[in-house]
């Protein structure tokens, strides 16, 4: 009697929980005044300004390889380069933006994104998203260093100092990380300031993206006038050649979108970008989360339960009970 | 009347003083982890994050200390009150496995000296898998320690406070069923966010807890299996063959509940082209599947069910196949992209195998000095 009893309970707990796990959110939308980046890699020219500038910017020393001390040697993010640039080469490599016997850069920081994981994942809220301009900033003050940000995220972007006594996560915060905030002051951000070519571009989500799909459209041959700078505000013009871009903008979408677009003649898989569908696991995360302890009241009731049934049979029962 | 005595006997025998000496290298090792830092012992990167201290010492470890927790629901919900002389040491060996998570969560935290933050409810991010985990494995020690000492209690003496402990201690032991079905359930819900980097074959998504807690729960009866022969050969008490044989059966239904569900998400997520690929994962996930189906066929007769050294293989292939399960998906399979690589250093192995030693020496201790296993005209 009492065991039917206690398997109908869990039955009907269990169908309680499969009903309601459709109800996981829908991925986050992007923050009413976002600011971003847009990278357009046709423009790249690989001569680093935006990594000398970052590490200017966070106080980190340049990655040395070798005798070569004239340009910083870092070849991937860690917890001393925030931002990089990196390199695709196939086969010559003779011509820019081809993909076979080509070449092209390829930027690598925070994508900020619009859905992040790491801000979903952080049990003390020390990775946290800015309601008003989507960045993703790190708090080490409550950090205790669990590093799930770093498994959380698509782009392994948050690095830990591993070789340090009291080492603490690193990651990008748009250049307005507390004693530095040069987006709150109006400016922009370090590595979009220095881009001398406009392939760092930075400004608010929505005119990125506008920009972005603008260049979707344009005719390879074309003459354009690239901005440089604030896509809003930019400080300068100049004109080049429309490349063959891939009508595909990185971030619009993926995992959620991102507020850090990139562009490109090469696809995204071919420069390192992780194999992401539209849906963020976040999302997917959180769903299973609050649909098993929404307001607990699955614990509490199996609690009740559980708590009945060993009285119960702890009472009922000498040789079972306890000693 | 206890119906548990302590074993006596030597504590400075052989293993007692092996195990010492692993535990003394580890110490060494973890000693250099605090004071230059983890990358000074460890081969953890940007990309693997989590490493051997995470998921041996705490995915695997606690899932192979719910020997207290499988056998709590064999007593006390389905009322099987012949395997109660099983409970005291299954939750002795659970308290030292999730002790040794605990630790093993606390020297992998990369910033240990702020562990209390996970406490302050003013940081708490409801959203996240990690925090339950924290929380709930922590509070789950707790009440270990609360069922575990009777056992103290009765060795000083202590008769009024073990008898106002046995009154409540109903409340300890739904706890101790409630808590690791939370947190163990939330161990495989760590992986949905980690998205595209856990491999498909493993990538379960919104099954992700439930996998997770039908293996955590065949690991604990098959440790209860598995530590009880191994006390019977090692301490060379009665053999408990016919108590253990019940275990069996409950198994097997678990066994075939984790295939079943399995299985069955390879084929409707779209995943089965995976299986064969022929690659590393393919083979590891065939490995892991022949794991969990030699104790299946065993188990499947009864005649084997009653034999002490089929069971005890029974118990293994399913102690490995739910610890493999659990090191292809967080390890083995893991693509964080490009580039990165991991394989446990040797002082990082050393580490871990240093906090095994110790949980082995505690209970070799315990069970001597404690009343812990029970008399041998009860088995």
């Amino acid at each position: 009697m009492k065991r039917r009893d206690f398997l109908k309970a869990a039955a009907g707990a269990a169908l309680c929980g499969a009903g309601t796990a459709a109800q996981a959110r829908p991925n986050l939308q992007p923050a009413e005044k976002a600011v971003g980046m847009l990278y357009d890699s046709t423009l790249c020219i690989g001569c680093k300004a935006c990594v000398a500038k970052c590490k200017e910017v966070n106080h980190m020393p340049p990655v040395i390889e070798g005798d070569q001390t004239t340009w910083d040697s870092a070849r991937g993010l860690s917890a001393k380069t925030l931002n990089v640039i990196k390199v695709y080469k196939n086969g010559t490599a003779a011509s820019k933006d081809v993909e076979v016997n080509g070449f092209c850069f390829e930027k690598r920081s925070c994508m900020h994104c619009v859905d992040p994981a790491c801000v979903s994942v952080c049990p003390v809220t020390a990775m946290r998203r800015n309601p008003l301009t989507g960045i993703v900033t790190h708090h080490p003050e409550v950090c205790i260093g669990c590093r799930n940000c770093m498994m959380g995220c698509p782009y392994d972007v948050p690095q830990f100092e591993y070789n340090k006594t009291f080492g603490q996560i690193q990651k990008c915060q748009m250049c307005n990380q507390a004693g530095v905030e040069r987006i709150d002051k109006g400016q922009m951000t370090g590595c979009a300031e220095v881009c001398p070519t406009g392939a760092t571009l930075f400004g608010p989500r929505k005119a990125l993206l506008a920009e972005a799909k603008r260049r979707m459209t344009l005719k390879p041959g074309e003459i354009y006038n690239y901005p440089r700078g604030d896509v809003s505000k930019p400080y300068s013009h100049h004109e080049k050649v429309v490349p063959a871009y891939l009508p595909h903008i990185w971030g619009e979408k993926e995992a959620g979108g991102t507020n850090v677009m990139h562009i490109s003649a090469i696809p995204f898989d071919k420069l390192g970008m992780p194999p992401l569908g539209e849906r963020s696991p976040a999302s997917i995360a959180e769903g299973v989360q609050h649909t098993l302890y929404k307001y607990m009241a699955l614990p509490a009731i199996a609690l009740a339960g559980l708590t009945y049934v060993v009285h119960h049979n702890t009472d009922d029962d000498n040789e079972g009970g306890e000693s | 009347m206890s119906v548990h005595k302590p074993l006596g006997g030597r504590i400075l025998t052989a293993p007692f003083i092996f195990f010492g000496i692993i535990f003394l290298i580890g110490l060494y090792f973890m000693a250099q982890r605090f004071i230059y830092g983890m990358g000074a012992v460890s081969n953890l990167n940007g990309g693997f994050a989590w490493g051997i201290w995470v998921v041996y010492d705490v995915v695997i470890g606690t899932a192979l200390a719910c020997g207290g927790y499988a056998l709590a629901f064999t007593v006390y919900i389905f009322n099987k009150g012949q395997y109660h002389p099983l409970v005291r040491p299954a939750i002795l060996a659970s308290l030292l496995g999730y002790a040794m998570g605990g630790f093993g969560a606390f020297f992998d935290m990369g910033r240990w000296w702020q562990f209390y933050e996970i406490f302050l409810p003013w940081n708490w991010n409801f959203n996240s898998v990690m925090l339950e985990v924290g929380l709930c494995v922590t509070a789950y020690i707790l009440v270990l320690v609360l069922e575990f000492s009777p056992a103290y209690l009765e060795k000083i003496g202590a008769k009024r406070l073990l008898k106002t402990l046995n009154k409540l201690l109903f409340l300890f032991i739904a706890l101790g069923m409630l808590l690791p079905t939370m947190h163990q359930s939330s161990l495989g819900s760590l992986l949905i966010v980690m998205g595209y980097k856990v491999n498909p074959l493993w990538q379960t998504w919104q099954f992700q807890p439930l996998l997770a807690l039908l293996s955590a729960l065949t690991m604990g009866f098959s440790i209860v299996i598995f530590e009880a022969s191994f006390s019977t050969v090692g301490f060379r008490r009665a053999s408990e063959t016919p108590l253990l044989a019940g275990l069996g059966k409950i198994i097997l239904g678990l066994l075939i509940s984790f295939l079943l569900v399995r299985t069955v998400l390879l084929v409707v997520q779209g995943n089965l082209g995976h299986l064969f690929a022929g690659d590393r994962a393919s083979l590891l996930y065939v490995i892991e599947t022949a794991l969990f189906l030699i104790p299946v066929f065993i188990l499947a007769s009864p005649v084997n069910r009653n034999h002490g050294g089929r069971l005890l293989i029974a118990a293994v292939s399913m102690l490995l196949g739910g610890a493999l399960y659990r090191f292809d998906a967080f390890l083995f399979t893991l693509n964080p992209g490009v580039g990165y690589r991991y394989f446990p250093s040797v002082p990082e192995i050393m580490v871990t195998l240093g906090i095994v030693s110790l949980e082995i020496m505690a209970y070799l201790v315990l069970v001597k000095t404690l009343p812990v296993l029970h008399r041998e005209e009860h088995a």
